[in-house]
């Protein structure tokens, strides 16, 4: 009784939330494609000719991934993931800004704005995952059970993308170099997340940076994707160390991040009005 | 009872804003103001300065003020857009703000997706927009377009259509800014009998706007706000000729800069208006000054003229009940009340005000848009007429 009570209660609480998200979801949705020809199937043509181009520059002509099983899908996977992350924070960076017309006149959790551009995300992954799934089964992977286990790695990118978030968005308020900044260090991440060539490789050239390379989280998520989804023969941190406490460190971090930036953009956010 | 429960309590409101001198919301000057800690490159700039108050369920209150006062600084606090600096803010009920009409708009959006975004933002669910919808169009009288793109409406469609959703929201505070006013008269008017349904419904509203017209009509209750603090308060009639005060003195300081709307010989001058309307009356109290020398035989004028700077009416004040010329001792200062009836059509009206000789031959002081009033809502063909004729009409035969 009483929990169905606290339910209620929590609805209620929540009920303009996920009002209002769903709409801002809705609308950024309808306003993505509009006014194009094709509209909503460039979601699909887009990772497809993006594939194709990857696939004759990296795998056609320069040769990377040659000897590692369905490396072309696997990079595929790699980069549509990548794009994930970078559409959660590069357009979560802007939102609050981007927003400030409706913040400035009127009141509401401002927390709906990382959320709805992050679903938003979401839904451009959905469709980017149907073009890599077609993929993976053209080129003959053998798809197991633990293919189900993908949604928890992209939950975790989705969830170090929110805390980034949620951290730049406010800082960004109030300091606008954060976008430069926070350009660089994609650069860097990009390439520290083994997104375009195998992480093999580094590992036999310099075993130790390949290992603190899978300390960040997104090329752990992105190397654990591939590994359930394409290759399980693919190496991870476990498999790396055999110790589950050293596995455990990027989804510390992503925990760290998360809970630091809600923090940071609780704080922040009541101000939002007044400096944007 | 109603009118006796508190449902906005302010206390001792303070807002501070930190305004940079210079540009600095990049890195770089954060880093140099760190090491150059004396000064910050901020003025603090003091909005509200301890702004203390109540309104009680189902009042009407006003809440009036020059431009950068504060009022709509104190709206964005109660509708908790921005954080007071000290003080407390207690608000009973649920408050929805109307500061800017059509919140969250997207152009490049339909009208129906547009009523959907907006409804959403004041907390309506789809469903619920879904019940409304056919009401908000007819209400709007946009049948024909919802399936445009706003970016394709005239700009008294989206205040018609954001109108139309606003009015929806069920609230038991509202915040309205004189924003929702804007439009034609056709609209004007269904904004005041929406405003009308509100006190008929015991809505507890607070209404910031310049139009002392409508504080009077509407408010039960008014605060003026001058830098920031409640200079008076208490019954709308008085708050706001306090309001028309200010602008009194603030004309009287600016009247000998060269104004081209002010000019005469000399002699005797007008020092200030005041002006008193309501339904059935207009006063104008003039006080006028002699200079340095007694004046014998003043008259003064007053020409009424439409919002098209037509004479639509006057009078001069030696032929008329209680009137005569006027003597002035030296440096005398005296106030002249005109009251007349209100035979004038909605609208805005501006006054000239003359001081001069008998027969025309000298003029004192020649005062142009002295002053100005407001007539609203009298009736709805009052629109068409300048002046209402007081006439009556009989029945002169049977049948």
């Amino acid at each position: 009784m009483n929990i169905v009570k606290k339910l209620e209660q929590l609805k209620k609480k929540y009920r303009y939330s996920f009002i209002l998200i769903r709409e801002l979801v809705i609308t950024e949705f309808k306003l993505r494609y509009q006014g194009s020809v094709l509209g909503y199937l460039w979601s699909l043509l887009k990772p497809l000719f993006l594939f194709i181009i990857l696939y004759f520059v990296f795998v056609y002509f320069l040769k990377i991934g040659a000897g590692i099983p369905h490396w072309p899908v696997s990079m595929l996977l790699g980069i549509v993931l990548w794009n994930f992350f970078a559409e959660i924070t590069n357009g979560g960076l802007k939102s609050i800004v981007s927003r400030g017309g409706l913040i400035r006149n009127i009141n509401f959790p401002k927390y709906i704005i990382i959320i709805s551009s992050s679903i938003s995300a979401s839904i451009n992954l959905f469709f980017n995952l149907i073009v890599v799934f077609v993929f993976t089964l053209i080129n003959g992977v053998n798809l197991s059970t633990a293919m189900f286990l993908l949604p928890v790695f992209i939950f975790e990118i989705l969830l170090f993308g929110i805390g980034i978030s949620f951290i730049l968005s406010a800082m960004y308020v109030k300091f606008r170099d954060i976008q430069y900044i926070w350009e660089i260090i994609m650069q860097g991440l990009f390439y520290a997340s083994a997104t375009l060539f195998p992480l093999s490789k580094v590992l036999n050239a310099h075993h130790t940076i390949g290992q603190l390379m899978l300390l960040n989280p997104v090329a752990q998520a992105l190397q654990d994707a591939r590994r359930v989804f394409i290759s399980p023969d693919l190496p991870n941190l476990y498999t790396l160390n055999n110790n589950p406490l050293v596995s455990f460190i990027p989804i510390l971090i992503v925990f760290i991040v998360f809970v630091f930036g809600s923090w940071y953009f609780r704080k922040k956010s009541p101000y939002f009005a007044e400096n944007v | 009872m109603l009118g006796h429960e508190t449902v906005i309590e302010i206390k001792n409101l303070e807002k501070h804003f930190y305004l940079s001198r210079e540009k600095n919301n990049s890195l770089k000057q954060k880093i140099i103001h760190i090491f150059k800690s004396k000064d910050r490159g901020v003025d603090t700039y003091r909005a509200l300065r301890g702004v203390t108050f109540k309104v009680n369920k189902g009042e009407f209150f006003g809440v009036v003020g020059r431009n950068g006062c504060g009022k709509s600084t104190l709206l964005k606090i109660l509708a908790g857009i921005y954080q007071p600096t000290r003080g407390s803010v207690e608000v009973k009920g649920k408050l929805v703000p109307f500061i800017e009409l059509g919140v969250g708009f997207n152009p490049e959006l339909t009208g129906r997706e547009n009523v959907y975004l907006n409804g959403a933002l004041l907390g309506f669910s789809k469903k619920e927009i879904d019940d409304r919808y056919n009401k908000i169009v007819s209400f709007a009288e946009l049948e024909e377009f919802m399936d445009q793109r706003l970016k394709n409406y005239s700009s008294g469609m989206k205040v018609r259509l954001a109108f139309s959703v606003a009015v929806q929201a069920d609230a038991d505070i509202l915040l309205l800014d004189e924003v929702l006013a804007v439009g034609d008269a056709d609209f004007q008017k269904k904004c005041f009998n929406y405003f009308n349904d509100l006190k008929d419904l015991n809505k507890t509203i607070v209404f910031v706007t310049h139009s002392m017209g409508l504080v009077k009509q509407y408010c039960d209750k008014a605060i003026l706000i001058e830098d920031g603090k409640i200079t008076h308060r208490g019954h709308p009639d008085e708050v706001s000729d306090e309001y028309t005060r200010l602008f009194i003195k603030q004309e009287d300081m600016n009247k000998n800069r060269n104004n081209i709307n002010r000019f005469g010989e000399g002699g005797a001058s007008i020092r200030s208006i005041s002006t008193h309307t309501n339904k059935d009356k207009i006063k104008l109290d003039i006080s006028i000054k002699s200079d340095k020398i007694s004046s014998d035989s003043i008259v003064i004028g007053i020409d009424i003229l439409d919002k098209n700077r037509k004479l639509v009416g006057g009078v001069e004040s030696f032929n008329i009940d209680g009137g005569g010329m006027i003597s002035l001792k030296p440096s005398e200062t005296r106030v002249f009340s005109f009251e007349f009836d209100n035979i004038f059509g909605s609208g805005d009206y501006s006054v000239n005000i003359s001081l001069k000789s008998e027969n025309n031959q000298n003029i004192y002081d020649f005062w142009k848009g002295a002053s100005k009033f407001v007539n609203l809502n009298k009736r709805d063909y009052d629109n068409y007429f300048p002046i209402v004729l007081p006439a009556r009409i009989t029945n002169i035969k049977k049948g």
